[in-house]
């Protein structure tokens, strides 16, 4: 069993794995069951001045039948009182003092509300802080939320303000609806935080009611935009994370992973791209606690497997991302079909037919099965087959030795590389030479 | 559609239940949506199941009921009635993954039963402008119901004389009733009618009315007048009470209520070993017989029943007396009381039976299903029509018969299919006709 246990800009957990803050973390009775089943930490629904919530609050995207690959919801922050919130925290901190309990904050910007809100924090017992800077829904029409997270100096100022107190790690939560996720986090740094957590939830509109056309969650015939999160959204995190893990500016910056993590090979991905903890929670809110059962144990066995550890796995994947200009054009690959494990249902042959290069042959034989084959002269190695293909070592892409050394657009541009020649090399000599012969006669 | 709550009618529930919505999503979406499919290939009236798949797992539920009965008018009946295992789903690639096909059958029925059964929305399907143009139809089973739409849809009159009371044929009145009740079938066709088909029940051809009047009074004619009844076997004893044609005995536990046909205390003995053998045995033990036997000269190996409908019958208790041949019904007071058979065993030349092998099975109802016979002397009063040596109407893969104004499809081709064959049959026929019709203008 790998030793699981964390330490996120100076707040220890038994492993990396955290409740992000939302309903989850609603109250210190969940949090308890939460602790019991195995979390490592959890971030507190954040807290502020009380708010009302509408009543129809969540509304779900399924794909193909599948439930929830995104979940959007227009819930503000705590809407409990701030008193009850601050018992629980001193409650749970004192059943378990080896358990990450952060705190998320959020007040108007205002210097002294902030210094309150942190001292009451850190007087309950919490181990840390997140500033949610993020929630892109309701809070942020109040000047809160995502709307310090989108400008760079209003971050950095909050930041500083909650700095001049804390005695415990600050980490920044940061918004995606951003351009540039790079200019928040350098704020977050330069304010003097010690980590930053993201993605928050995206701006979105879930979908409407086909009955009444009325967008999702229909709240009394309206809706409103909220915040979109879940299985879909983890693409977009890890490239944010990613970008500041490679950052110069913010090399080495403690990160909190968020963002559509549903098992544990997300958290290798996140991970593996910088994040030291991982906050979890559409999963909960569909499957409950008991995920993080097999989340810990997925994630130990995985480095087990490798005899690796969990800080040797952290941000082992960043050297390896690069600009596109620095990619090796003369990497050759080509799609290989196994006709051993092909079941004919041709959607290789349609989607490279339709969708691609034109480089799967398909015949029908004569058993009436489709018998499918790749024209190695015009495929480029694209993976759209492999990647539709159902049957699992089905099509393989496979490495084409070339007598071409390594060549980058860079160095192609500058003149110190040569390029392999492509298959539509051939193609565009063949059209190009048939104008030719064609030009006089008109 | 008929109350199956209780009692020996409980044994009927559907075999092919209704998908729930989710269900259905699930495996709509589990379908790869081949390209080039086997599964519409291996249909007869070539569905596009990947199409109308998709469609059920897009919510574009008309659409989806749409494409499938476009196809087969029949769609509600196919969904539930049509050996599957054999057709659309033997030939899934799913196969080849090691798992389990498409339910094709399942989600085809979640599709159509809304638009057939349930009325819902506006018509999918319309009567054609009028052409001024007749076609009889005779008989309404699959064969000429499957004409019969087409023709509608095109502009013609048609009419399909009927001889029995309610129109549908061996589709109403001898499909296993766990598959599909009488009461579905009929609903079936009552939107059929809708499309402008006209069935006029109680109405044998050739004494109701007459053969020549009717060649005069259409433009062309269609024969969709499938099989006859199974005949006496020529045994001694086949006088006796409780010595039955099996589709008499089918379509009385389908029309009559299941307690009054219930055969609790009773033994049964079915002769034959093809689907409607199989399905007797079935429907019997599930009408609660004590002892059901399938009695069947040759081995198993050698029976024309699907596998999976042996397994059914298998499983309800059937059994199986093999290679062994009937020879005489006993009974006492005029009533069954037991079969008499004898061993048989198989040769090259066919099979022989066994000397002093004799023994008796009691039983109280023997039901004959050792093949229907064919409509010959009623075919044999159409000049110039020609049938081959079994007594098949002869005709092209159109239906056209060596008649000019005739067409015919199904059972009385075939010798005897599947619901789906005589559905794509008659619409193939309902083509050819047109192209005739318009030609002759
Ligand atoms: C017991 C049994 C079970 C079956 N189970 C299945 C099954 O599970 N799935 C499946 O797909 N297929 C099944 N079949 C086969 C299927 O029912 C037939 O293939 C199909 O019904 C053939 O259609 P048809 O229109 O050719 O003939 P039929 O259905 O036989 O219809 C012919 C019609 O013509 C009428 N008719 C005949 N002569 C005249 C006349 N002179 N004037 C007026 N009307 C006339 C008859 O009354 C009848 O209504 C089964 C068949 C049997 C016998
Ligand atoms: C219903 C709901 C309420 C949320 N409330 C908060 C909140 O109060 N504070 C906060 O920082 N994030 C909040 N979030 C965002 C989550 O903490 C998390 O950043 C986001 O859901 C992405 O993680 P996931 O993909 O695992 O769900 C909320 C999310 C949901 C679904
Ligand atoms: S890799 Fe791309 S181009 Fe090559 S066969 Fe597959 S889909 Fe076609
Ligand atoms: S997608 Fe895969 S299984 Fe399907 S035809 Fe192509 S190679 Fe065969
Ligand atoms: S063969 Fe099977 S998986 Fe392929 S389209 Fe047909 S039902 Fe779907």
């Amino acid at each position: 069993m790998a030793d699981l246990k964390t330490n996120t800009a100076g707040i220890l957990s038994p492993n990396p794995f955290w409740l992000a803050s939302a309903p989850p973390t609603n109250t210190g009775d969940q949090i308890m069951r939460a602790f019991d089943a195995g979390w490592g930490g959890a971030v507190w629904k954040t807290l502020g001045q009380p708010i009302v919530n509408t009543w129809s609050r969540y509304g779900a995207l399924d794909i193909n039948g599948v439930k929830i690959m995104g979940l959007n919801n227009i819930e503000l922050i705590t809407d409990r009182p701030l008193e009850v919130n601050l018992r629980e925290i001193t409650e749970v901190k004192k059943r378990y003092p080896n358990h990450a309990v952060i705190v998320s904050l959020m007040v108007e910007a205002n210097r002294e509300a902030w210094h309150t809100i942190v001292k009451q924090a850190e007087d309950a017992g919490a181990d840390g802080l997140e500033l949610n800077f993020g929630c892109p829904h309701g809070m942020s029409e109040r000047g809160m939320g995502a709307a310090v997270g989108q400008v760079p100096e209003y971050t950095q100022q909050i930041t500083e303000w909650v700095k001049e107190v804390a005695k415990t790690p600050v980490l920044v939560k940061l918004t995606p609806n951003i351009a540039d996720i790079r200019y928040a986090a350098r704020a977050a740094k330069q304010g003097g935080g010690d980590g930053v957590s993201l993605i928050n939830t995206i701006n979105s509109i879930i979908g409407l009611d086909f009955d009444t056309l009325a967008p999702r969650p229909t709240v009394n015939g309206w809706g409103s935009h909220g915040g979109y999160c879940g299985p879909a959204v983890k693409p977009i995190a890890l490239n944010m994370i990613s970008q500041i893990g490679t950052d110069d500016e913010t090399l080495g910056l403690p990160i909190s992973g968020i963002g559509g993590v549903s098992s544990w090979q997300d958290a290798v991905e996140f991970i593996a791209l910088g994040s030291t903890s991982v906050q979890v929670c559409t999963l909960v809110m569909h499957y409950g606690f008991r995920v993080i059962e097999d989340l810990c144990d997925g994630l130990s066995n995985y480095l087990d497997e490798r005899n690796m550890t969990l800080d040797e796995l952290r941000g082992v994947a960043l050297p390896r991302i690069h600009h596109w200009k620095e990619l090796d054009l003369n990497y050759v690959v080509n799609a290989s079909i196994n006709q051993e494990e092909c079941i004919g249902c041709g959607l290789c042959y349609t989607a490279c037919e339709d969708g691609a290069h034109q480089a799967i042959h398909s015949e029908r034989r004569a058993d009436g099965r489709t018998f499918v084959e790749v024209m190695p002269d015009a495929c480029v190695g694209c993976n759209l087959c492999s990647l539709v293909c159902p049957v699992d070592n089905c099509i393989t892409m496979i490495q084409i030795p070339t007598d071409y050394a390594p060549c980058s657009w860079e160095q192609h541009s500058a003149g110190t590389g040569t390029l392999a020649p492509r298959p539509q090399d051939k193609l565009y000599a063949q059209l190009a030479t048939a104008k030719k012969e064609e030009a006089p006669a008109t | 559609m008929s109350d199956k709550s209780s009692g020996v009618s409980a044994n009927f529930a559907d075999y092919k239940p209704l998908f729930d919505r989710n269900a259905a999503l699930v495996e709509a979406n589990r379908c790869l949506n081949c390209y080039d499919a086997p599964c519409i290939r291996a249909c007869p009236t070539s569905i596009n199941v990947p199409g109308f798949i998709k469609k059920i797992a897009s919510d574009n539920m008309r659409g989806s009921a749409r494409l499938i009965l476009e196809a087969n008018i029949l769609g509600a009946s196919c969904a539930r009635v049509c050996p599957t295992q054999e057709l659309c789903e033997g030939a899934c690639v799913l196969h080849d993954l090691h798992e389990e096909p498409i339910s094709i059958g399942r989600l085809q029925r979640y599709a159509t039963d809304q638009v057939v059964l349930g009325g819902k929305g506006a018509a999918l399907f319309t009567q054609g402008p009028t052409n001024g143009k007749k076609v009889a139809l005779v008989g309404a089973g699959p064969a000429s119901l499957g004409c019969a739409a087409e023709l509608a849809q095109l502009g013609y009159e048609a009419v399909c004389f009927e001889k029995a009371d309610q129109p549908g044929g061996l589709n109403s009145f001898g499909i296993a009733d766990y598959k599909m009740d009488y009461e579905t079938a009929l609903a079936e066709i009552a939107w059929v009618k809708q499309l402008g088909v006209d069935i006029r029940c109680n109405t044998e051809v050739g004494r109701d009315i007459a053969i020549d009047a009717m060649l005069a009074d259409y433009d062309a004619v269609f024969l969709g007048i499938g099989l006859d009844g199974v005949g006496p076997i020529g045994i001694p004893g086949e006088e006796l009470d409780g010595v039955r044609d099996c589709l008499e005995f089918i379509a009385e536990l389908k029309t009559q209520p299941k307690d009054d046909v219930s055969l609790v205390g009773k033994s049964v003995a079915v002769l034959g070993g093809g689907n409607t053998a199989i399905d007797a045995v079935t429907q019997a033990a599930r009408l609660g017989a004590k002892h059901v036997y399938l009695v069947y000269r040759r081995t198993q190996a050698a029976m024309g029943a699907y596998k999976h409908e042996q397994e059914l019958a298998r499983k309800d208790g059937g059994i199986f007396v093999m290679e062994a041949q009937p020879v005489a019904v006993l009974g006492t007071s005029g009533k069954v009381s037991g079969l008499k058979c004898t061993r048989t065993r198989v040769t090259d030349a066919g099979f022989e039976y066994i000397a002093g092998s004799e023994f008796v099975l009691e039983v109280d109802v023997v039901l004959r299903a050792t093949g229907q016979s064919k409509l010959v002397e009623f075919l044999g009063r159409f000049d110039g029509l020609k049938l081959d040596s079994k007594g098949r109407v002869e005709a092209d893969e159109n239906g056209r018969t060596s008649v000019e104004k005739i067409w015919t499809g199904g059972d009385c081709v075939s010798g005897g299919k599947e619901v789906v064959n005589a559905v794509a049959e008659g619409k193939r026929a309902a083509h050819s006709i047109h192209e005739y019709l318009q030609g002759a203008r």
